[in-house]
């Protein structure tokens, strides 16, 4: 990973305010900073490990085609990772490679979601629609965030992740209609997964801060507009999907409490760094 | 007997040195999608290669992946290879005395250079 030390830039912070549009200039307390953080970090690290686990699929897809494509997008994850890693540095922690490749399970935020193994492709594949939309509409709220470093990072992966999102739709339409078996197949990886989803939306700890500053409009809010987007769809597609108020979240992966998959994922993510951190590759 | 390797992916595979490579029947394969790409608008789209896809918008999907990755792109066309009509190479032989014909290359016009310069022209714009 290439890295890019620079200046923090959370001291001045322009807001525009849209009646008046008058420009003022407003200080981040230390709440919003850390708010920040863990923002990015839970960002970052979903990306992260969604890229690694997805990225075990390639040599293994289930057609030439698809095998690339599914690899692609599991690498432009780890990049958008590293531009997040990145902001973070700027932020006053460690370089990407360190945050990267030094950490414990117990130390990472990313959802319990991202880290489970990719099973078989229909699981992978209801995960990747899941993450994607919420992904996509993360980052569309953050477009517009106060912080300008990490609003031209959303801005900057729009495309990208529209791609991402229309490669989801298209399979989970065709596999809704590719007969009974695949059907079934389907609809039983997202009543299983649709948890777990869920707990991707955790809220953290700063999310009444977070909101007031405009650096983010926080979990719940996403998560709405998740279920307002995924859930339509998915039935449009023919598919039933489970009810929020009787589903348990998968929550705790926020908060840095893990399944026993994380630490092997990350054994093996580290193996090479940890031989020689010093080296060039 | 399981094969072993170092590489987790095969691992995974539990490929065993008793499977056979099967053959592939009719409609185990999909068909094929002829892939054109279009680098900037208002150019031609161009042929760079096929995919295989079990519909056109999963051919467009595979297509964008396989061809546009590394290099500039604003447009895809894809079609399926079945509904190219394609000429036979028994009749190459209707191409065969156009090389002959000079008088049709726009290069022995008189006009070619304000033609060169009309081209250097757009191609700035």
């Amino acid at each position: 990973m290439r890295t890019k030390p620079g200046p923090a830039r959370c001291k001045e912070i322009r807001i525009i305010s849209q009646p008046q549009q008058t420009v003022k200039i407003m200080e981040f307390t230390e709440k919003h900073v850390e708010g920040l953080k863990e923002l990015l970090y839970k960002m970052a690290d979903d990306l992260l490990i969604i890229g690694h686990r997805n990225s075990e699929w390639t040599g293994l897809g289930p057609m030439l085609e698809e095998d690339i494509a599914f690899s692609s997008m599991a690498q432009d994850k780890v990049g958008q990772s590293l531009a997040l890693f990145e902001l973070l540095h700027e932020l006053g922690e460690s370089d990407p490679d360190t945050v990267a490749f030094t950490r414990n399970d117990n130390q990472f935020h990313c959802s319990q979601l991202v880290e489970l193994p990719i099973g078989e492709y229909d699981f992978s594949m209801v995960r990747h629609f899941f993450f994607d939309h919420a992904e996509a509409i993360r980052f569309e709220m953050l477009a517009d965030s106060v912080f300008e470093p990490l609003s031209m990072v959303a801005r900057k992966f729009k495309g990208e992740i529209k791609y991402h999102t229309m490669h989801a739709d298209i399979f989970m339409k065709k596999l809704a209609a590719g007969g009974e078996e695949s059907f079934t197949r389907m609809q039983n990886a997202i009543n299983e997964t649709f948890g777990l989803a869920l707990g991707m939306f955790e809220p953290g700890n700063f999310e009444a801060e977070l909101i007031e500053a405009g650096i983010f409009g926080g979990e719940a809010e996403l998560q709405q507009r998740w279920l307002d987007k995924v859930v339509p769809l998915l039935e449009s597609f023919g598919y039933l999907v489970p009810k929020v108020e009787s589903t348990e979240p998968a929550l705790g992966g926020r908060h840095g409490v893990h399944t026993s998959h994380l630490q092997p994922l990350l054994d093996e993510m580290t193996e090479v760094f940890s031989i020689d951190p010093g080296a060039d590759w | 007997m399981i094969v072993k390797s170092l590489d987790p992916r095969i691992e995974r595979a539990a490929l065993d040195d008793e499977s056979k490579i099967g053959e592939l029947n009719v409609h185990e394969h999909f068909e094929t999608y002829e892939v054109f790409q279009q680098v900037k608008r208002g150019t031609h789209h161009q042929h760079v290669g096929n995919v295989h896809a079990p519909n056109a918008e999963m051919a467009m999907l595979f297509a964008k992946e396989q061809y546009c990755r590394r290099g500039a792109a604003v447009n895809l066309w894809v079609v399926a290879t079945s509904n190219v009509f394609v000429t036979e190479y028994v009749d190459a032989d209707i191409f065969e005395t156009t090389e002959d014909k000079l008088y049709r290359d726009p290069n022995s016009y008189k006009v070619m250079d304000r033609i060169n310069a009309y081209k250097a022209r757009a191609s700035k714009v």
